[in-house]
């Protein structure tokens, strides 16, 4: 059985966290590809790779279909609403589910009585979560074995509002929302803790008596000790995945010109997923299908079928569409745990999708932050110490950690860390895009500004001082040139209304994820398919799938058809943590490779000539040494023995291996972001009007998609910057704003007007040498927005959201 | 949402005889899935009903009762709509606009195109508070008929900073904050007839009954609501602040309707949204400009005196001076 206390790591680091040396090829070759920049002092890199390795890809320039702008492959189908997501599923006989969750952050389940539900006209099943108490993870909190019955005393200790007790099956929606009221629960309340501060503090509420045997802690991270756990407090982390604490710290603060220490504090943030969380799950005697809004079809099988007991053969697990995730939909969820034991109880599909409430309150949220920063400047700018204490709380979860950007972003020999997770009586956090960083990022950027103007240097150029990341270099340099950078002294503009310019930047880790395996088909009637369990979470993995097989067989992106989401084609990788693009494009290019040299062996079989003198470009195959033989691809496929070819390839290491375990790659991904804002004096209101994103993902496959995911990573950035709060009550611990109307998204006049540009950057790591961009896109938004408004009026905000009544107070009218 | 019976009622009379209580009072009194209520568009009634704190028996919709819709203008009389005129028709009126400025400029920044295309201006009078304790099926508050008002001791930072004592909610009307400015008023019709009321008296502090908004009896059904003429040497401007621009909910309104000679100011009407459970008149404010030659100095001293009395909760005090600053802006527009 599971250890319910077992939460699972998102981020693919190996357990070892050590690194390996690169893997041993029988055959191997040596290759040069593309590195660096073009324009920019472009080189090339030689690499020893795998004699199957596909030949390198030439930069973007000289391609036909990678790197091209390129429709999304079903845009058609979402705008004309024939997409089906996973709440438009029906099937035949399929039942409606609907949890009822606690309404007290903390209290013990005296009595329970599911008789007026079971009997309610159209109720099909209900059943009772029983599960170990003690577990952190109230959000997967099916992770025990679905048990049939259950005593009173063994029913868990509520720890959170909205935590699930129950949940009904029923043959409408309405039905099953009306049955779920009527189970009766009678509740113990005791006493609970919902603050940072307070929940630190001697004598307050114990969310957890025993230890939180969890591995580790998605956020940030580090592994912390479960013995380091006293109270609700659990830490401290004294580093990250990307290594521990290094140098002196004290001693460098002692010679050090000048020393700056600040607090800032981050608020709650909530994933707001378009389409709320939710399978359908349909138990069959000889199969279990369940389709998913998820981001990962394979983690979902996998964990149904541990608790389950089947065999991972005998889960199928399906995501067509899917809208939106943002790291809070992994694993199978309390929600998928549930559909599958109604649907077994009932012997019929059971659809059981969130609320918006249910969404807000037990689906996951970014953690909140205070963040003690110390560090140490010299008078030439160099930072001689950073010194980072944070608490956070993930309320029943864990992840609140925000250290990375401290300590990986600038070149610091003395650094130190505490970062600590505090549990409270509230939802558990879950990753949310760029765990840590966004956070990390609103602190230390804000810092830099200050010491640059301490230094009296434009923060910019400052940068420059510190920053050793030649690619982010390049990015400040053509972000400034498009944003038209000018420093501009802050507080300066006359009247109450005050314009602002501000910048940051941002720091991801190049994650790849081996378990990344792709299909490709060619039928001897001219179709081809790509195939994998991978995901397209909105980011138009589909998409740059069709372009990958393309190239390689000289035909369009449109010609491909692309089969994913769906768990019985080969293994591919969760979307999360930016490894997507990276991860399954290497394996996707690689296959269409082995295909085609299948292929073109038996048309060299047919017209004798070596295979080496064949070519696939623009819908043709032709011979580079006879003109006279060439035809086109749908002559061509006739020319097969066999009805198919078929070829399957797995993500290989990168090229010249890995600097951490097998999935942390060699470079950073960075990015730069400057803004404009307006801040009114008078009331508060700040409008950000324009906001210059620059990035790099490596080689970008689809720059239309590309500055698609940095358009919403902005968006996300600016609404964390002003808007959104998660704000609970702290009498009841309700969340008073779990709907879209008082927890504020930016809408459309709260988006402002967004600019890219994309460095084109190649570092010779894989066959296509992609990496992601989902994340880096919105890291540096809110540090930047920070900035730029403390240009504007001359007053520092320490706090987020930057709300018309902190702008107030700051300004000290209030 | 609970299981609830549907009629289109085909006049105002079935409509009165079809009903038995306002919201307010099937929210307190008349519970359980018994109440008979009428409804507009829905973009109030429905929610209420979804989030589980309004169990009608029976919904009565106005929408088929022919004529309710009609809005007029004429020199002598003034403005008149039906109830069932909707904010976008308010928004879109050549004569709103050109006449009754403040008006416009509150219903082109209600709520969000889709709804202003849909709420009726009757719905609007009657909607009941935003107070997200209100509307939180987890909390039984004053206003539901319970005894704790759980803003005052809890998160208040949208709150009101006057008439704070017994339920310091704000009314979620801002196109009433214009209305009460234009000094307007409303015809009730019920079983005994019609009664026309100021505005200014339909709105109740929930000092007088903290479970309603307003005077509207059982049965009773907003049937005409009528603005006087403008004369002459009106001047009038209308700001709402929120925290986003797109849509949201006021955090501080205010209309100013002036009548001018010159630059002189002989007449003022100053009205606060969001800063009390009722459309706010600042009398004192008014005072300060009637009779006087409008200067940045004046309108400043009016500023002072449109808050003096306000009693802000432990987190909105920044809306003190945002009403100042409002009221400055709203006043330096309206003459401007
Ligand atoms: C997202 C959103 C944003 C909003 N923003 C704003 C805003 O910025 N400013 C603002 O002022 N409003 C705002 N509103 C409120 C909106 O204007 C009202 O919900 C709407 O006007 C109500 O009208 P309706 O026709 O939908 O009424 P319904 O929902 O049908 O009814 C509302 C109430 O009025 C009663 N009622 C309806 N008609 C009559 C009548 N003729 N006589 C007696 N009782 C009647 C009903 O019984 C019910 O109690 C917003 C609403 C939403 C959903
Ligand atoms: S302010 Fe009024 S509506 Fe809000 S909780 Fe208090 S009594 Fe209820």
């Amino acid at each position: 059985m599971a250890n319910p206390n077992k939460k699972k790591i998102v981020l693919p680091v190996a357990p070892d966290n050590q690194a390996h040396g690169p893997v041993k090829h029988l055959h191997s070759k040596k290759v040069k590809l593309p590195y660096g920049v073009p324009g920019h002092g472009l080189t090339e890199m030689e690499r020893e790779v795998s004699i199957d390795e596909p030949p390198p890809l030439p930069i973007n320039e000289k391609l036909n279909v990678v790197g091209k702008r390129t429709k999304r492959a079903d845009a058609i189908y979402k705008v004309t609403g024939t997409a089906k997501y996973t709440s438009d599923i029906q099937l035949p006989g399929m039942l409606y589910g609907k949890f009822l969750r606690s309404p007290h952050p903390h209290a013990r389940i005296k009595s329970l009585d599911v008789s007026a539900a079971r009997r309610y006209p159209g109720v099909h099943a209900v059943h009772v979560l029983k599960m170990e108490p003690g577990g952190s993870v109230e959000r997967d909190s099916g992770h025990d074995a679905p048990a049939e019955t259950y005593n009173i005393e063994e029913l868990p200790l509520l720890r959170y509002v909205g935590q699930p007790i129950a949940a009904v099956a029923a043959e409408s929606q309405y039905i099953a929302d009306e049955a779920a009221r009527l189970i009766k629960v009678e509740y113990e309340t005791r006493p609970f803790v919902l603050e940072l501060d307070k929940a630190r503090q001697k004598g307050a509420p114990i969310v957890f008596e025993k230890v939180i045997e969890d591995e580790g802690n998605e956020g940030d991270v580090g592994v912390t000790a479960a013995e380091d756990q006293e109270g609700n407090l659990r830490g401290p982390s004294t580093g990250s995945f990307l290594g521990g604490p290094r140098g002196d710290v004290e001693k460098a603060f002692a010679e050090a010109d000048f020393v700056l220490e600040r607090e800032f504090r981050t608020q709650v943030q909530t994933h707001c997923c378009l389409e709320t969380h939710g399978v359908v799950a349909d138990w069959q005697p000889d199969m279990l299908t369940v389709y998913a809004s998820t981001q990962n079809t394979a983690g979902v099988r996998d964990d149904l079928a541990e608790l389950f007991g089947l065999p991972k053969s005998k889960v199928r697990v399906i995501t067509e569409y899917m809208g939106g995730g943002f790291g809070s939909k992994f694993g199978a969820g309390h929600y998928g745990v549930m559909a599958t034991i109604l649907s077994k109880k009932a012997g019929r599909p059971v659809k059981l999708m969130l609320s918006r409430e249910e969404e807000h309150i037990s689906a996951g949220n970014r953690p909140n932050s205070h963040q003690m920063l110390k560090m140490g400047f010299k008078n030439d700018g160099k930072i001689t110490a950073i010194d980072l204490t944070s608490y956070g709380t993930a309320g029943v979860g864990l992840g609140a950690g925000v250290g990375r950007i401290a300590q990986d972003m600038y070149e610091c020999p003395n650094f130190r860390t505490a970062q600590y997770d505090v549990f409270t009586h509230a939802g558990p956090g879950a990753a949310f895009r760029a765990p840590g960083n966004v956070q990390g990022v609103f602190s230390v950027e804000q810092m830099i500004d200050e010491a640059a103007e301490r230094l009296g240097l434009d923060p910019l150029k400052y940068r420059d001082v510190i920053d050793k990341h030649e690619v982010r270099k390049l990015m400040r340099l053509k972000g400034a040139e498009a944003f038209g950078w000018e420093y501009k002294k802050p507080g300066s503009d006359p009247g109450p209304i005050k314009r602002g310019f501000g910048m940051a930047q941002g720091q991801w880790t190049r994650f790849i994820n081996l378990n990344s395996s792709a299909t490709v088909r060619i039928n001897k009637d001219g179709s081809v398919a790509v195939m994998s369990s991978v995901q397209d979470i909105g980011t138009g993995t589909k998409t740059i799938l069709a372009q990958v097989v393309a190239e390689e067989l000289g035909l369009a992106a449109e010609d491909i058809t692309v089969k994913i989401g769906d768990t019985l084609y080969p293994d591919g990788p969760g979307s999360g943590g930016s490894v997507t693009a990276g991860s399954i494009t290497p394996a996707v290019r690689n296959a269409a490779y082995k295909a085609k040299m299948d292929l073109l062996g038996q048309v060299a079989g047919a017209w004798d000539v070596e295979i080496g003198d064949l070519e696939m470009k623009n819908g043709d195959v032709y011979s580079r040494s006879d003109s006279s033989k060439k035809m086109s691809f749908g002559e061509a496929v006739k020319k097969m023995r066999t009805n198919q070819i078929m070829a399957t390839a797995s993500r290989p290491d990168d090229y010249g291996g890995f600097e951490i375990g097998n999935g942390i790659g060699y470079g950073r991904l960075g990015s730069v972001q400057f803004a404009e804002v307006l801040v009114d004096t008078e009331t508060g209101f700040i409008k950000v009007e324009r906001v210059v994103a620059a990035h790099s993902c490596g080689r970008p496959l689809n720059p239309m998609q590309v500055e698609s995911q940095i358009n919403g990573g902005v968006i996300m950035g600016v609404g964390y910057a002003l808007y959104e709060d998660r704000i609970l009550d702290l009498n009841t611990g309700h969340q008073i704003n779990a709907n879209l109307d008082q927890y504020k998204l930016p809408y459309s006049k709260e988006i402002p007007k967004i600019e890219t540009v994309i460095i084109e950057h190649y570092g010779a790591f894989s066959s296509t040498d992609a990496s992601g961009i989902g994340e880096p896109a919105n890291i540096p938004t809110a540090g930047a927005i920070a900035n730029a408004v403390y240009n504007a009026i001359g007053v520092r905000l320490y706090e987020l959201p930057m709300t018309p009544q902190k702008v107030l107070t700051a300004l000290g009218v209030s | 949402m609970n299981r609830f019976e549907y009629i289109k009622a085909p006049s105002i009379d079935e409509a009165i005889d079809m009903m038995d209580s306002t919201v307010p009072e099937a929210m307190v009194t008349k519970t359980g899935g018994s109440a008979k209520v009428v409804k507009a568009a829905g973009t109030d009634l429905l929610d209420l009903i979804k989030e589980g704190i309004l169990e009608p028996g029976r919904v009565i919709d106005l929408k088929n009762i022919p004529g309710l819709d009609k809005l007029s203008y004429d020199k002598e009389k003034g403005l008149a709509f039906g109830p069932m005129v909707t904010i976008a028709d308010l928004e879109n009126s050549p004569e709103v606009k050109k006449h009754y400025r403040a008006l416009h400029e509150a219903a082109a920044h209600a709520a969000t195109p889709q709804i202003r295309n849909m709420a009726t201006m009757g719905g609007n009078l009657m909607q009941r508070p935003r107070c997200w304790y209100f509307r939180s099926n987890g909390h039984h508050c004053r206003k539901k008929g319970g005894t704790t008002c759980f803003a005052q001791i809890g998160q208040n930072q949208f709150h009101s900073i006057f008439l704070t004592n017994v339920c310091p909610c704000v009314h979620p009307s801002s196109l009433a904050t214009a209305l009460v400015a234009y000094d307007g008023k409303v015809e009730l019709t019920g079983p005994e007839g019609k009664r026309v009321i100021p505005l200014s008296e339909f709105f109740t502090p929930s000092e007088v009954d903290v479970t309603c908004e307003n005077v509207a009896t059982s049965q009773e059904i907003i049937t005409n609501i009528m603005l006087p003429p403008v004369k002459s040497g009106t001047r009038a401007f209308y700001v709402k602040h929120g925290q986003r621009e797109s849509y949201d909910w006021s955090m501080g309104d205010v209309a100013v309707v002036m009548q001018m000679d010159g630059k002189k100011c002989q007449d003022a009407r100053i009205v606060f949204g969001a800063a009390a459970p009722i459309p706010l008149r600042r009398e004192a404010a008014e005072e300060e400009l009637k009779g006087k030659t409008i200067s940045e100095k004046v309108i400043a001293k009016a500023a002072e005196k449109a808050l003096e009395g306000a009693t802000p909760l432990a987190q909105n005090g920044y809306k003190v001076p945002l009403f100042k600053n409002l009221l400055k802006r709203t006043v330096t527009e309206a003459i401007g």
